[in-house]
């Protein structure tokens, strides 16, 4: 099964960040990522620009609504994803521990749902 | 050409058989074919339907001669038909159904159905799942409960439950929960789920006794046999066994607490004579397998407790000290209000009332013991003993209107006017 680990955490806390802590974070991505590439389930990851640069949209056709911002406003915020491979919700969890998103957020486990063709 | 209508005597033969069957193999029937497809309530519906074909068909065919490799032959044909109806999406059921073919075999010649219960009730209270619907879940999928019954057992309205229940079963489905007995590693803390989910349960049947409905007199019941079957299941746990050794301390001791004629007897008051002596001395020798594990938790420590407090049968006395150190064990484990008030008690009975009340004291700090009944009840005991009558009669009061048992409301008053005309 496929599951979608989204990353949530506290942007203010990100760009107040001290270089030092700035490299080690990364490092902690670069790897965790490549942990999963070796062991065959990394299927897709991406970080995300933080919420001031989001646009949303809302209804259709002339009804369509542009607003600046993210959908809803939160203490954390969405700052990326992986999609990964898994047996199971155990493993999914497995690796969601892993995560260095859990550290000072919350990484939120997400199903991927199957459309029948 | 129809079908010879079945003469009654037929009739009631079947429906006995398929009676039987369903009580015998109900849980194990669907741990398989929920195992296998990961789909508990497609599993229910197949079994259900297999059932139903039962109670048409046998009374016209006969009894089979394996009824558990018939009725799960039926269940794998209503699993591919659903299959087929649905989309795509459902591919999985048509090789689950292809999956049960060996097992169905074996099981006709073998005559056992495996047991995949424990696998079911892993899935049931893995930490995705909402704790509050943890033990209905078992109750529904292992016991077989209609979620009528389970919802009058939690004190809930039928929509509610049934719809809790559903949602439950979907997330086992669609978040891709396990249905496996976790290795080694992480099993002494998932098993404390499971556990937890089935002491829920018994607590349940057990702490209203007023509620003489048929749906709370079982559980209790149930929540043994449950009980038993972990034990059994999961042998290599120690803390299994501490449960049922738990439990059946407890159980032992159900008439002597709630008398047949009404009313409360706390167990200091209680004759060790209407205790269940049968029930003790199996409690007493599953605890003694279960410490022989070496390996101490949290309900071999409450069945410890429990062991204390029943020596009296033999003694004639309780031994409070054994109980505080019990307790400390216990508090190193869970932080629990509950249980540092029962410590209280017991170290007001080694050191003096003072001391049990200092103790009470220190709870109190954590604010949450404000609404809890037996903490006031404890605190009102003590300054009685210590001859403050003041202190005293307000902390029954603040107990007699905490409690939600007319047993234990009119025990406390009576309690408060002895204490007031002493």
């Amino acid at each position: 099964m496929k599951y979608l680990l989204l990353i949530y955490g506290n942007e203010k806390l990100a760009t107040s960040m001290t270089p030092d802590s700035m490299q080690q974070m990364h490092g902690a991505y670069g790897a965790y990522t490549k942990a999963l590439r070796d062991s065959g389930k990394y299927v897709a990851g991406e970080a995300l620009q933080p919420t001031p640069t989001a646009t949303s949209i809302r209804g259709a056709g002339s009804a369509a609504q542009v607003i600046d911002g993210p959908f809803a406003e939160t203490k954390e915020q969405l700052g990326g994803f992986y999609m990964i491979d898994a047996p199971d919700l155990d493993g999914a969890i497995e690796w969601a521990r892993r995560c260095p998103g859990t550290e000072r957020g919350t990484v939120e486990v997400r199903p991927i749902r199957t459309i029948p063709s | 050409m129809t079908e010879p209508v079945p003469g009654p005597d037929e009739q009631s033969s079947a429906w006995r058989a398929a009676e039987c069957a369903a009580r015998e193999s109900y849980g194990k029937l669907l741990a398989l074919l929920a195992v296998r497809s990961n789909d508990v309530a497609a599993a229910e519906d197949a079994l259900a339907d297999a059932f139903a074909a039962a109670l048409s068909r046998w009374p016209v065919t006969g009894v089979p001669s394996t009824p558990d490799a018939w009725l799960l032959t039926a269940a794998r044909h209503r699993l591919v038909d659903a299959a087929r109806h649905r989309a795509a999406e459902d591919r999985a059921h048509a090789a689950v159904a292809a999956d049960l073919e060996p097992a169905i075999t074996e099981i006709a010649e073998e005559g056992d159905v495996p047991d995949l219960r424990l696998s079911l009730m892993f899935a049931c209270t893995h930490p995705a799942i909402d704790a509050a619907v943890r033990a209905p879940l078992i109750l529904q999928a292992v016991l077989g409960f209609d979620a009528r019954r389970i919802a009058a057992a939690f004190i809930q309205s039928p929509d509610a439950m049934a719809q809790r229940l559903v949602r439950a079963k979907r997330k086992i489905r669609d978040a891709g929960i396990p249905m496996h007995v976790p290795d080694v590693r992480v099993m002494p803390e998932r098993i404390d789920a499971v556990l937890d989910a089935i002491y829920v349960a018994f607590a349940d049947g057990w702490g209203n006794p007023q509620d003489t409905t048929m749906e709370r007199q079982g559980l209790t019941a149930e929540a043994i046999r449950l009980a038993r079957l972990v034990a059994g299941l999961a042998d290599r746990e120690p803390e299994p066994l501490g449960l049922l050794a738990l439990l059946l301390y407890i159980e032992s001791r159900r008439l002597a607490h709630r008398p047949p004629a009404g009313g409360y007897v706390p167990l200091s008051s209680q004759d060790t004579v209407a205790w269940d002596g049968a029930l003790i001395d199996e409690a007493e020798e599953i605890l003694d397998r279960a410490g022989a594990m070496g390996r101490m938790g949290r309900f071999q420590l409450e069945a410890a407790i429990q062991s204390v407090h029943v020596a009296r049968r033999r003694t004639g006395t309780t031994d409070w000290a054994a109980l505080v150190m019990l307790y400390d064990e216990l508090l190193r484990i869970t932080t629990s209000d509950v249980v540092a008030t029962n410590r209280a008690v017991a170290r007001a009975a080694v050191d003096g009332p003072e001391a049990g009340l200092a103790d009470l004291d220190r709870i109190r700090a954590g604010e949450r013991v404000e609404s809890y009944q037996p903490f006031w009840a404890a605190r009102a005991e003590l300054y009685s003993r210590l001859g403050d009558r003041a202190a005293a009669q307000d902390a029954y009061e603040r107990a007699i209107g905490l409690a939600s048992d007319p047993d234990v409301r009119r025990f406390l008053m009576d309690r408060s006017r002895l204490a007031a005309s002493s």
